[in-house]
């Protein structure tokens, strides 16, 4: 049987333009045997961050978390950077933000309970558009819920947590080796798109350990924001040109400007100017919109003849993919879609999916939170060609759950 | 204490779309404002490498029309984000304005942290005893039995008395005047900038609009009178009989001392562990 | 070995499973296999239940959750009578005696040594059960080398313990040499 995976992230059709400030962490390099060894997915999590350029942690402990701070609180000051411990989460977000205006690449990590009450700084992080990285290892709640078991509740979270509307670029791996790439991929793009970018892991995963070979820093791709190159009094913080992505300039540089969570001109200074204040909101939805086929990536496995097509993210699409190989062992042409970048939603991806299958199956650990978006998309199609399966009780949805539902439905 | 001529504050200030500024007549923000360019104009720092702060409310509008580096934050956190950007950039100077319901309320939590850790930030806290910008509810220092919007029957709680909690966070400044005194506010500021450490100063401040008028304090000028009338320098306290210190407001720096600084620390941290070896 | 051969490691909290799930995963990375290590536990660090499940395969390994065990180990009574239904037929059984006194059904292939009590006696301490336990296994089943068994406790335990580990592996190895002798 042919395994046909790819990664697809379409080249853009309009090109923007790639910041120039590209660097090689030389140094790094060296410091790190490079072989296959066992790691850890939270431990990937912190390595990626360090290749990426992440300078600045701010955190506050949690299960199941924790291993990304302690990793990073030893590794961060042999590099120079800044390790925090917060008094909480909701200043562990202020404090990366912070840092981020100061001209740092920042990152923190929590789980659920913390991630609620990071929405408010990671809306202020949007607004103000301040690149930064939180990673939110997922577990099951509501509210403490089951910190050591696992759960896929917060995809809505991630994308609508923070009132208002605002852009949400959120990635989801689904092995060891992908929450360390993912990992630098969030932390470029948030200093390409100037936001947060989310990392959403699942419990199992951020506690799995797999063998995985990273690759040399010679071939990690760090994208760093781009800095202004005009006078201060031209500048503008929120400069309307060059596809939404716009020079960041930092504390200290001669600048001066000013930042805030009010509804704000291209300058930053608030307004309640009707039209300014949507240019603003446009600005940070366009800046999504126009730059989809950069931000969306999507794995395409066994699709080509696929009758039947799973629909999964994280941990759930590994069960999914032994459950496409254990249906095509039986010969029922099966396939999956599974998002890396679970928002923006890959919308073309999965109305072609819709168009191409006779069945598509959900599986998820919540209770309803990806179906919704396929739902969004069905339109005339009816609803009975949409199989789910939902489960929050800290057990994972098995390759055999996923077989025996897919066969009901056939 | 160098003498400041208005155009040096009139130099400092933003001046395109930013006024007219928002708070009411007879504020007292707008006195502590000045008070806070004279002190910086009067120091050999750069203007870059000035960094402020605040949270919500309406000294945290100060910022906006200021010419340095500005950061209007969300309600309670400036300090957070404060320790953020000290973090990344020590040599920055980093003046968080904030408001008593701001710092002591919704971000008790950040004050008390900064404190203990002894991060080298200046916090002006600007007290008037309100939210004046929701339009006069009670905050953690509305006194006793005075009136807010959300006090009808008059306030039950005891109020903050906010010097004693920075100091018992372990603030290394701590430091108390009214806007009233401009002079003593400038000099504290110059001080608690030029203090290596965490600095705490509470500027007792008048909202006629909103508490005057909800506590029958009178106009403007009445409530500048009281601050005069009504604090005592803390030099003097010894001196005078108990009765006469009584539920006044004592002013002056309540604690200047150093300790070891957060910044400073962490920087020995990185050399400690660069000694022990390289990354893995 | 092509396919996945699924091992879960159960017992309580605080007889290091944890730790001997990825010592043994590590040694099968040395193998050159590919592997992962799932674990699920409770909040606390010392009782209630534990388990680790490694999968060791030379193909991709899509679901890293144990199913259908290939090996089973047991060193509680609880795990034992909670796990024992997952064994796959001709599954091997490995389990402690000193806390497993009933089988809730006859496994083909069990082995029952008191590895805590084995531990107490020749270490004078429980707390190497784990890793003579694992040692154990490792020789019953063949599914790694003995040698990346042994480099791995090296790379894994803190270097103060790496002496009275490798000397429980040994003891592992022997037990397994001598079972039924």
């Amino acid at each position: 049987m042919a395994k046909t995976s790819k990664i697809t992230k379409p080249a853009p059709k309009a090109a923007p333009r790639e910041p120039k400030t590209e660097t090689k962490l030389e140094e790094l390099q060296t410091q790190r045997e490079r072989k296959t060894v066992l790691m850890q997915g939270n431990e990937a999590v912190a390595y990626g961050a360090l290749d990426a350029g992440c300078n600045f942690f701010a955190g506050y402990p949690i299960t199941p978390s924790t291993e990304i701070a302690e990793i990073l609180s030893a590794e961060l000051p042999k590099r120079g950077g800044v390790f925090v411990q917060m008094e909480d989460e909701i200043a562990s977000i202020c404090a990366i933000t912070g840092a981020s205006l100061a001209g740092a690449k920042s990152l923190t990590a929590t789980s659920g309970p913390g991630f609620s009450l990071m929405q408010e700084g990671i809306g202020y992080a949007k607004i103000t558009e301040t690149p930064c990285v939180v990673v939110n290892v997922q577990r099951v709640g509501p509210s403490t819920g089951m910190p050591t078991s696992c759960a896929q509740g917060e995809i809505q979270q991630s994308r609508w947590g923070s009132h208002g509307d605002s852009p949400a670029i959120v990635l989801y791996p689904d092995s060891v080796k992908e929450c360390y790439e993912l990992t630098i991929r969030a932390i470029n793009l948030a200093e390409k798109y100037r936001s947060c970018v989310i990392l959403l892991l699942d419990e199992v995963l951020g506690h799995m350990r797999e063998a995985v070979c990273l690759p040399d820093m010679a071939n990690v791709r760090v994208i760093s924001r781009i800095k202004p190159t005009v006078p201060p009094h031209w500048y503008k913080h929120y400069d309307e040109n060059q596809k939404y992505l716009s020079p960041l300039a930092s504390f200290g540089e001669g600048y001066r400007f000013h930042v805030t969570g009010l509804t704000h001109d291209q300058l930053g200074f608030p307004t309640n100017k009707a039209s300014e204040a949507a240019d603003m909101m446009d600005r940070l939805r366009k800046k999504i919109t126009y730059n989809i086929r950069d931000l969306v990536q999507i794995e395409s496995y066994d699709m080509e003849d696929a009758k039947i097509a799973i629909f999964a993210a994280g941990i759930t699409a590994r069960a999914a993919k032994a459950a496409v190989a254990m249906a095509r062992h039986e010969g029922i042409k099966v396939g999956l879609l599974r998002p890396l970048t679970i928002w923006p939603f890959p919308d073309d991806a999965v109305r072609k999916m819709l168009r191409d299958v006779d069945i598509v199956v959900v599986p998820e650990l919540n209770q309803g939170q990806l179906v919704r978006e396929i739902q969004r998309l069905v339109k005339d199609r009816s609803d009975s060609k949409l199989i789910k399966i939902q489960r929050v009780n800290g057990k994972l949805i098995s390759p055999v759950d996923i077989l025996r539902k897919l066969k009901e439905a056939i | 204490m160098a003498n400041i001529p208005q155009k040096v504050i009139h130099d400092f200030l933003r001046h395109d779309k930013k006024f007219p500024h928002v708070w009411c007549a007879g504020c007292s923000n707008g006195i502590i404002l000045g008070s806070i360019i004279r002190a910086l104009a009067g120091m050999d720092i750069k203007r870059d490498d000035i960094v402020m702060v605040s949270g919500i409310g309406c000294s945290s509008r100060m910022p906006v029309y200021v010419d340095f580096n500005t950061l209007h934050t969300t309600h309670g956190r400036a300090i957070a984000y404060a320790t953020g950007i000290k973090l990344h950039k020590p040599h920055l100077k980093v003046i968080v304005i904030t408001g008593d319901g701001d710092c002591t309320a919704i971000g008790g939590n950040h004050l008390i942290h900064a404190a203990r850790r002894n991060i080298d930030l200046t916090v002006i806290l600007v007290n008037n005893n309100i939210y004046g910008m929701t339009g006069g509810q009670c905050s953690p220092t509305t006194p006793h039995e005075a009136f807010a919007t959300t006090a009808p029957y008059g306030n039950i709680e005891p109020d903050f008395n906010v010097c004693n909690l920075a100091l018992g966070a372990g603030a290394s400044y701590v430091a108390r005047t009214t806007a009233y005194h401009t002079p003593e506010t400038q000099n504290m500021v110059k001080e608690a900038i030029e203090h290596p450490g965490f600095a705490l100063i509470e500027i007792v401040a008048a909202c006629p609009v909103i508490y005057g008028r909800l506590n029958k304090k009178g106009g403007a000028p009445d409530m500048m009178k009281e601050m005069r009338d009504n604090s005592v320098p803390l030099s003097a306290v010894e001196k005078l009989p108990p009765e006469k210190v009584e539920g006044k407001i004592i002013r002056g720096v309540l604690r200047k001392e150093i300790h070891p600084e957060f910044t400073a620390q962490y920087a020995d941290l990185v050399k400690r562990a660069q000694a022990l070896g390289g990354g893995k | 070995m092509k396919k996945n051969y699924e091992i879960r490691l159960s017992g309580s909290g605080g007889q290091g499973l944890i730790l001997a799930g990825i010592i043994l995963a590590r040694a099968a990375v040395l193998d050159k296999h590919r592997v992962t290590q799932t674990q699920s536990y409770g909040p606390e660090s010392r009782g209630g239940s534990s388990r680790t499940d490694v999968i060791i395969s030379d193909q991709d390994i899509y679901f890293p959750e144990a199913v259908n065990f290939n090996c089973l180990l047991a060193l509680t009574q609880e795990a034992c009578d909670k796990y024992l239904f997952d064994l796959r037929e001709k599954g091997i059984l490995i389990i402690d005696t000193t806390y497993v006194k009933n089988l809730a059904l006859a496994a083909e292939n069990t082995y029952e040594l008191p590895f805590t009590e084995i531990a107490i006696a020749k270490l004078g301490s429980p707390i190497t059960t784990n890793i003579m336990s694992l040692a154990f296994l490792t020789k019953v089943t063949g599914i790694v080398k003995e040698d990346s068994l042994q480099q791995s406790i090296a790379e894994t335990v803190k270097p103060a313990f790496v002496d009275i580990n490798l000397k429980a592996m040994q003891i592992g190895f022997d037990l397994a040499d001598n079972y039924g002798k």
